[in-house]
């Protein structure tokens, strides 16, 4: 009896679990849906100002049709520019002309003022010809004016996020570095994967010898040994940035303790330099780096050390051959994470580093406090996203690191 | 342990110099976050040792001047706001990512801590301009949502620990005894688990109150937070006022955290005994 009565309970059993499997999900709903709402919509919305820009679209209507009449590139003729004279007396009249004059300055320096000017002239004058806006503008007399204008037309844009890498369409189907002088981003790139590969290794020098060191204490010694380390890593970033600031003064006690050691023979600025900006981004990221590491040392046997030993492997070998590579995973770990945290610095460089020392963060924000330019904001956080991303997914696929486990 | 029983005087050497690196490394760790502490005690306005003399002039600066107050204000009503929010959603979460049959965890749990990896000026920037798009830029609201998004990956993590020694079929005997979901919950689950929530709330509580970035651009002048002051303050001119902000600070975020990890170690025994 029992066994036919057995498969009915368990099925019934299984029946339920199945139905109840929506419950768990409902519990983790309100959570998921903030984070869509005020994580996920927020990136999306602030990525695709990268590639969407409608604000020269919206502005020239008449141009845009007018221009497809037109044949071929360079300067277009008479009817074009009635055309955007009159986009541009309409837009001085709706105020939308100055979005737009900003718009296309970013992609034509210098454009801003002489359009500017020209939609002035337009408003007054409804007959203005050809030939009196490009004495207004001399720019719109030139061909790469209208060859920005006609790329801008287009409401998807690849201009910003090809910019982010120092690029820029030279014809219809090839692309080429900007000039010299406008190229930056390249540069701002190599120097934030530079500042976290120094900061990586820095920490890792640091790092490693003490969870060694920690791994073979006594338990109580061991304890006091981590909430020295976990002090500074329970302590703002913020917080640890001011207290730098203060330590690396010119007169403050680093330079102090210099001079009293004799490393060296005068104060040295430590401010604003990058020397300054490495120990400080070193100093916050040591038990970010430490603790995996320290985490997976304590899971290696010292019996197999001790084997190793006694069969004869002389210290550098055992270390080399049977430590090193158990020890491995949470060393990758550790420096993945720091050099991860590393590339979204803001903070610390904008307190401690001086102009050459800025990461891409800094370039973000500035693009947006100062400049106004959401769309260069939106292509440079595309690309450290999408380096960050990249190493996260790496970091949890191929090493197995757990940040859920890590606490 | 690091010599072994008969140890020949190269070994000697190797762990003195282990002794010694290690050593070193724990002074650049510890020392300088307690070096703001004394200049915040200085009479003078330098930020030089040796201290000219003995006052307490910056912290009545910092408590006393109405800039500094309201600042302290906002830091914890945003602080405040936000600890409830992401310790009520944070732990809900985590109860239903205990569940085994959770769908879809290994698309979850690496989304549920993004905000943590993302870096944070992408977070800061898009929100304020999504946030604008919607009227929430500028408020109060605004800012606690956006904080809850950073605080609640260290709700969910110290909740699920907890968790992890939670014995499920507690809550089965509860429903066999007649109890409603919620009466279970309230009586059994969350009396074992507390301490791991609490811990979450104060990791919550820590992260708003220490956040800058986010603040800086959603807040608008009366919203300045105490960091974003101090931020500000590091920015423009130095005042020995931001070492005692710096030591308030300090102090407020050591001695939460230390309470959170004891309860949490409380709560992984409490977890364990119930189980047994």
């Amino acid at each position: 009896m029992s066994s036919i009565a057995m498969p009915t309970t368990k099925t019934w059993i299984s029946a339920r679990d199945h139905s109840d499997s929506l419950r768990p999900l409902a519990l983790a709903a309100p959570l998921l849906l903030l984070l869509l709402f005020s994580f996920g919509a927020p990136i999306v919305a602030l990525l695709s100002r990268a590639v969407y820009e409608p604000t020269i679209a919206n502005a020239l209507p008449l141009t845009i049709a007018a221009l497809r009449q037109d044949s071929g590139a360079g300067v277009p003729d008479e009817a074009v520019f009635r055309a955007f004279a009159i986009d541009l007396k309409d837009g001085q009249a709706a105020g939308t002309v100055y979005e737009f004059a900003k718009n296309l300055n970013t992609r034509l320096p210098g454009a801003r003022s002489q359009v500017l000017r020209v939609a002035r002239l337009a408003a007054q004058d409804q007959a203005i010809t050809k030939e009196a806006m490009i004495k207004a503008a001399p720019l719109l007399g030139e061909e790469k004016s209208w060859s920005a204008i006609r790329v801008g037309t287009n409401r998807f844009t690849s201009f910003f996020l090809l910019s982010a890498f120092d690029l820029r369409w030279t014809g219809q189907w090839t692309i080429g570095a900007v000039p010299a002088d406008q190229a930056v981003f390249l540069r701002v790139f190599g120097r934030t994967f530079l500042i976290a590969t120094l900061v990586t290794l820095a920490t890792l020098a640091l790092a490693f010898p003490l969870a060694y060191l920690m791994t073979n204490l006594r338990p109580a010694m061991a304890a006091i040994v981590l909430v020295l380390v976990l002090l500074p890593f329970w302590t703002s970033i913020l917080v640890r940035t001011a207290a730098w600031t203060v330590i690396l003064q010119k007169y403050g006690i680093l330079n102090d303790l210099m001079l009293w050691l004799g490393v060296t023979s005068d104060r040295i600025e430590l401010m604003y330099s990058r020397t300054g900006l490495i120990i400080a981004m070193t100093h916050i990221q040591l038990p970010f780096t430490l603790l995996p590491i320290y985490s997976v040392m304590r899971s290696v046997q010292p019996s197999q050390l001790r084997a190793a030993q006694s069969l004869g492997g002389r210290p550098f070998t055992v270390f080399r051959r049977i430590y090193l590579p158990q020890v491995m995973p949470g060393v990758l770990a550790g420096c993945l994470l720091t050099f991860i945290l590393c590339l979204g610095y803001y903070i610390t460089p904008v307190l401690i580093g001086g102009a050459s020392d800025q990461l891409i963060s800094n370039f973000i924000a500035n693009y947006v406090n100062a400049e106004l330019n959401w769309e260069m904001a939106a292509a440079l956080s595309f690309v450290l996203l999408a380096s960050t991303l990249g190493l996260y997914i790496t970091m949890t696929r191929y090493l197995g690191l757990d940040l859920f486990k890590m606490g | 342990m690091l010599l072994s029983p008969y140890p020949t005087n190269a070994e000697r050497i190797r762990v003195a110099a282990l002794w010694f690196w290690c050593v070193l490394v724990l002074i650049f760790l510890v020392v300088p976050i307690f070096v703001p502490v004394p200049l915040s005690f200085n009479s003078g306005s330098f930020f030089t040792f040796p201290l000219a003399g003995v006052s307490t002039r910056w912290y009545e600066v910092v408590l006393g001047t109405p800039r500094w107050r309201a600042a302290i204000g906002n830091s914890l009503l945003i602080g405040f706001g936000t600890t409830i929010l992401a310790t009520v959603l944070g732990t809900l979460t985590a109860i239903g990512l205990s569940d085994p049959k959770f769908p879809g965890r290994r698309f979850v749990v690496p989304l549920l801590i993004s905000p943590l990896i993302v870096p944070v000026v992408v977070t800061a920037v898009g929100t304020y301009l999504f946030y604008a798009r919607i009227g929430l830029a500028n408020t109060y609201g605004g800012i606690i949502l956006a904080h809850t998004v950073l605080a609640s990956p260290f709700v969910v993590v110290t909740v699920s620990a907890s968790l992890a020694g939670f014995d499920r079929n507690l809550m089965r005997a509860t429903s066999i005894l007649g109890a409603k979901p919620l009466t279970g919950f309230l009586r059994v689950m969350l009396p074992l688990i507390l301490p791991g929530v609490l811990s979450g709330a104060a990791f919550a509580f820590v992260t708003s109150f220490d956040e800058v970035v986010v603040v800086q651009f959603l807040a608008n002048a009366q919203q300045r937070t105490l960091p974003l002051e101090m931020f500000t303050g590091l920015r423009e001119q130095l005042s020995p006022a931001i070492t005692a902000a710096a030591t308030l600070m300090m102090g407020l975020s050591i001695l939460l955290l230390i309470v959170a990890n004891l309860l949490a170690r409380r709560s992984r025994k409490n977890a364990g005994a119930a189980s047994e």
